[in-house]
């Protein structure tokens, strides 16, 4: 409501969604996506993020709530009208036709000239770099070819709002890789506005503009990648965007920005993420990699702990120890002249700031 | 290495042999045996082997000389003594008509002993054997090998010069019943086609536990013997049937102007739909389970209306169903033969009671393989033509 200068291209009010009459599988979500932005939405399997994709592409009706699109309702407008290019989870091409004529249907539908078709065509392969395949069928394609056709299917007839529900999701690495640059370029040129749909953490980072990360039907957070990784306000997103060591205790004091909580380790020094009341229970989230292996003092908070594990990954080392209650307390050191040092059964002086330490409302008893 | 791998494939081969043994004495065996038998036909040879022999030279115009006249009435002379005679006279009773008693009592009339001329005893026995006909039917039925089955299946005869000639119109049987059969098959899939695709694509798009039901619907005739779900149609169809009742009740038929529903083409038509019509909505069935829900979705999406959507983008994609279902009814129906038999009354018969009338009634086996013969070959053009404009690779019997 604020920013009345940023132009919203889709909301949704209080949008409820239920299959069956009973379980809501959305809850009462309310999203604003920006004209021109590339928007995630994020969330483990069965969150209600596909429901959520349909119901703005018409194909599922909100239970209760709406959804508007620059501005006005689409309650009446069945899916052809709606003007949303969509790429679907398993492309959806269709299999009788060749590219070619995959991507002139929606053309030929809206009855635009043969010549135009052509050009049309012609130009979305280019988008895609698939100049050349036209008369190639789907099958005869490779799965990273048969993506880029699924987009330029989406986009031959220049909607201003494209939909995209997992579609790396049948990809090797190196190739989701790949199209994540290549889907964020073609988004970037063509300046059209693309809901996205991942449950794939490290993706929905490299690729939005904003995430909104979903769990159960509900919003947890909506921010851009590097807020949501480094300022979580809720602890499923601290849990589910990179790796976070959870500590649980009780907050013992509040003072100004800062608090302390008694952990099975000891007090620890955090930062609240809202207003915390003394006996609360909290959930402190400390990133692996902010944890740092040291002798000098001069932390917030320092620990003595075994190593119980060492783990040779490549960049970086990963250790496991027990600490503070969590017997699963990652750290990570880069790979860096001597590391070498650290040895399964060491005993080891560690620590972290306090400002890398967030002490989020602890959700066992909500789950 | 390789002798343990070739050892598992022989043993592998082995376990399909009791089948490959089945195969071949239920279906290859008798299957040859009809082609054979519909070009074979050795009883009159080996019967008169002596008159054939003696008419060899013969012209044809003329009478034959005594030689010929001594073996046929010693040959029918010990065919009667050994009871043999009706068999042959029945096969040369099929290419002229009326031979048979003239044989049979030519045969009885030949006393013992040797006549001073065989020409005169056998006319004097039946003057038949005065005309060319009665001579050039023996020569023809004792051609061993003989193609007029064949022409016979196809309402064909050869007239006295041996040309090729269609018989009068009046006599012919077998073409336009063949034809009749080849457009009730085609009317049976047409039909099939038009009532299993709605089920079929409703069974497809429901819910699983819906589905589920709806398929064990489709499957529940099966469960029931063929007799008596032909039987119960002309429960239902009778004159004084269930289907007449209600329409009289209701009022829109007269209780004397009751309608011929059954044994008649239209009895044929409904009973075979209905037994048929599973074999149409399973493979639709499957091809369309396949296709999945994201492509009517995309279509829309781009643009299209259900019906456009369905027309290019979801019919296309039934069509190795629709190619499936239909060359199985369509199969089915053109060799169907209880129901038309039970139901089809005069009008309804399809060219297999043909067929089952020559094995078992008239017992003219060569006649019988001739038809199946060519039904198979119609069967075989069909298909070809099919695969020619479908693509039988194509098809999809499951997913
Ligand atoms: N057509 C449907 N009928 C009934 N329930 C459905 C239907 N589609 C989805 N659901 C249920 O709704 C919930 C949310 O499903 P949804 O497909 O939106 O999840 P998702 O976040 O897209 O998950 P995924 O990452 O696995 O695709 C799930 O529990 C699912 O079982
Ligand atoms: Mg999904």
């Amino acid at each position: 409501m604020a920013d009345t200068d940023v132009e919203l291209h889709v909301e949704f009010r209080g949008v409820s969604k239920s299959y069956d009459g009973q379980t809501l599988v959305v809850r009462d979500l309310d999203l604003d996506v920006r004209k021109g932005e590339l928007f995630t939405l994020l969330g483990p399997s069965g969150s209600g993020k596909t429901t959520s994709l349909m119901m703005l592409a018409g194909f599922e009706a909100p239970t209760a709530g709406d959804i508007l699109i620059d501005g006005s309702s689409v309650r009446e407008t069945p899916p052809r009208k709606r003007g949303i290019g969509v790429v679907f989870q398993n492309y959806a091409l269709f299999p009788h036709m060749t590219v070619g004529r995959n991507l002139s249907f929606p053309l030929e539908i809206r009855g635009v000239s043969e010549e135009r078709q052509a050009e049309k065509v012609r130009r979305a392969l280019e988008v895609v770099r698939l100049e050349g395949l036209q008369n190639r069928r789907p099958d005869e394609l490779s799965g990273g070819q048969q993506q880029r056709v699924a987009i330029a299917r989406a986009l031959v007839s220049e909607p201003r709002l494209v939909l995209m529900d997992e579609p790396l999701g049948a990809l090797d690495r190196r190739l989701r890789e790949e199209m994540q640059l290549e889907i964020r370029r073609i988004q970037h040129d063509l300046g059209v506005t693309v809901v996205y749909v991942t449950h794939d953490q490290q993706e929905a980072m490299a690729m939005s503009s904003r995430v909104a990360v979903f769990h159960r039907g509900r919003i947890q957070q909506v921010a851009d990648p590097e807020t949501l990784y480094e300022e979580p306000e809720r602890e499923f997103v601290a849990r589910f965007i990179g790796d976070n060591n959870i500590l649980r205790g009780q907050v013992t004091a509040v003072s100004g920005g800062t608090c302390v909580a008694e952990t099975p380790g000891g007090p620890v020094k955090a930062v609240p993420v809202r207003p915390f009341r003394p006996g609360e229970p909290t959930a402190l989230a400390i990133r692996p990699e902010r944890v740092v292996l040291s002798s000098r003092r001069g932390l917030a908070n320092e620990f003595e702990a075994r190593i119980e594990e060492v783990l040779f990954i490549g960049d970086h080392l990963r250790m496991r120890l027990d600490l503070c209650g969590n017997r699963n307390f990652i750290v990570k050191i880069p790979n860096t002249v001597g590391h070498g040092a650290v040895l399964k059964g060491d005993r080891v002086r560690l620590g972290w700031a306090q400002m890398d330490c967030r002490a989020l409302p602890d959700e066992r008893a909500a789950v | 290495m390789a002798r343990p791998l070739r050892s598992a494939r022989l043993r592998a081969a082995a376990l399909t042999l009791p089948l490959a043994a089945f195969v071949v004495v239920t279906f290859v065996a008798p299957l040859a045996l009809m082609l054979v038998r519909s070009v074979h036909e050795p009883q009159v040879a080996d019967a008169l082997p002596r008159t054939l022999a003696a008419l060899e030279r013969w012209d044809g115009g003329s009478l034959p000389g005594e030689p010929a006249f001594r073996a046929l009435g010693t040959e029918l002379r010990e065919l009667d003594g050994r009871r043999g005679l009706g068999a042959v006279a029945t096969r040369v009773n099929r290419i002229e008509s009326g031979m048979r008693s003239r044989m049979l009592a030519t045969g009885r009339a030949l006393g013992p002993g040797s006549p001073e001329s065989w020409r005169d005893a056998v006319l004097a026995a039946d003057p038949v054997w005065g005309e060319a006909r009665a001579w050039l039917a023996l020569q023809r039925a004792g051609e061993r090998f003989t193609l007029r089955h064949y022409l016979r299946a196809l309402d064909l005869d050869r007239d006295s010069s041996g040309a090729v000639v269609r018989i009068s119109p009046d006599q012919r049987i077998y073409v336009p019943l063949l034809l009749r059969t080849l457009l009730v098959s085609l009317a049976i899939t047409a039909i099939c086609l038009v009532l299993g695709y709605p089920v079929a694509y409703l069974i497809a798009n429901a819910p699983p536990s819906r589905s589920n039901l709806l398929l064990l619907l489709v499957l529940v005739p099966f469960w029931t013997s063929l007799l008596v779900r032909t039987t119960s149609w002309i429960v239902l169809l009778q004159n004084q049937g269930v289907v007449n009742d209600i329409l009289v009740a209701v009022g829109l038929v007269a209780e004397d102007g009751r309608l011929a529903l059954v044994y008649n083409m239209f009895g044929t038509l409904v009973a075979m739909t209905q037994i048929l019509l599973p074999f149409m909505i399973l493979p639709l069935y499957a091809v369309m389970n396949s296709i999945s829900p994201e492509h009517m979705r995309a279509a829309s999406s781009l643009g299209a209306t259900f019906r456009q959507g369905f027309v290019r983008v979801y019919w296309p994609q039934t069509m190795p169903g629709v190619a499936a279902g239909s060359l199985l009814v369509f199969i089915l129906a053109i060799g169907y033969y209880i129901t038309p038999a039970l139901v089809g009354g005069r009008t309804g018969q399809l060219i297999s009671n043909m067929i089952a009338y020559h094995m078992q009634e008239s017992l003219n086996w060569g006649l019988a393989a001739a038809l199946g013969v060519i039904l198979l070959a119609c069967v075989a053009v069909l298909y070809a033509v099919f695969d020619r404009l479908v693509g039988i690779e194509r098809m999809r019997l499951a997913s």
